[in-house]
């Protein structure tokens, strides 16, 4: 077993373990901490992979921008493990009884698909260089639209979010 | 390493996000499970994209994160709104869409 595959182990551990603990744990606020890990762990598998731009995008804005988000609604509605509601057993047997089921019938098809190996060797597709190449020739119309998908996010996150008078607001002489 | 095994992998990553979104009552839990299993697809997508050598799949990554960043800063607003009107975020309390 060399280097490469001791790193791809231990961070496959550390994603699937710190997975299973943002589903268990009781407290919502370490069940983003653990939520945090993971994104880190499948950051490491990027980098794993040469893919050094999206490990970078990854952990900036998954782990840096949309975790603080979801921290701060965690922290301003002020839930912790006691408030926390639990559904009844047979419920939580279920949802990992079907969850199981997909898992194992996904991994019977695919167990005796071609052996394809992912080469050691690095490509450099991956590089920001190269990835910005693609991304202003190739694909330069989907990152405007992109632009206007984000400035009509945030517009749309600022109104539903604003502390205004109660219900819809109807307008004069409808 | 053999593809597979990082079929393997994202697909765990999934099947635990479904777990989570079937199991939790707490509406910014279930959030974060469909997080983590859009995070599960995009792994899988930047493995496809090394061993066929092609940067097509790392730019769609790089669209679905945009796409899921823009869907967070929502979904959290509706979220938040909806707790200032029944003071909880229990999916159970939230089912009804008109009070």
């Amino acid at each position: 077993m060399n280097a490469y595959e001791l790193i791809f182990w231990l961070l496959t551990v550390m994603a699937i373990s710190c997975a299973l603990g943002v589903i268990l744990s009781r407290n919502p606020v370490s069940s983003v901490l653990f939520l945090i890990a993971t994104f880190f762990a499948v950051s490491g598998h990027y980098i794993l992979m040469n893919a050094q731009f999206l490990a970078i995008v990854n952990i900036i804005v998954y782990a840096g921008a949309i975790m603080v988000l979801f921290l701060f609604v965690i922290m301003l509605m002020n839930l912790n493990a006691d408030t926390e509601p639990q559904k009844n057993r047979l419920v939580q047997l279920a949802g990992v009884v079907s969850g199981g089921i997909l898992f194992l019938v996904i991994l019977a098809a695919l167990k005796s698909s071609t052996n394809n190996m992912l080469e050691q060797t690095s490509t450099d597709i991956g590089l920001i260089k190269n990835l910005g190449k693609t991304l202003f020739t190739k694909f330069v119309l989907p990152f405007e639209i992109a632009s206007v998908l984000f400035l009509s996010a945030m517009i749309g996150a600022v109104v539903l979010g604003k502390k205004g008078e109660e219900g819809p607001q109807t307008p004069k002489g409808a | 390493m053999p593809i597979q095994y990082y079929i393997f992998l994202s697909l765990a990553l999934f099947s635990i996000g479904i777990m989570g979104t079937l199991m939790r009552r707490n509406a910014i839990i279930i959030f974060m499970c469909i997080e983590l299993m859009l995070n599960a697809v995009n792994l899988l997508l930047v493995a496809f994209s090394k061993m066929y050598n092609d940067a097509s799949a790392q730019i769609f990554v790089f669209f679905s994160m945009v796409v899921a960043a823009a869907e967070v800063a929502v979904g959290l607003a509706i979220i938040v709104m909806m707790y200032r009107k029944v003071h909880s975020v229990d999916i159970n309390i939230l089912n009804r869409l008109k009070h």
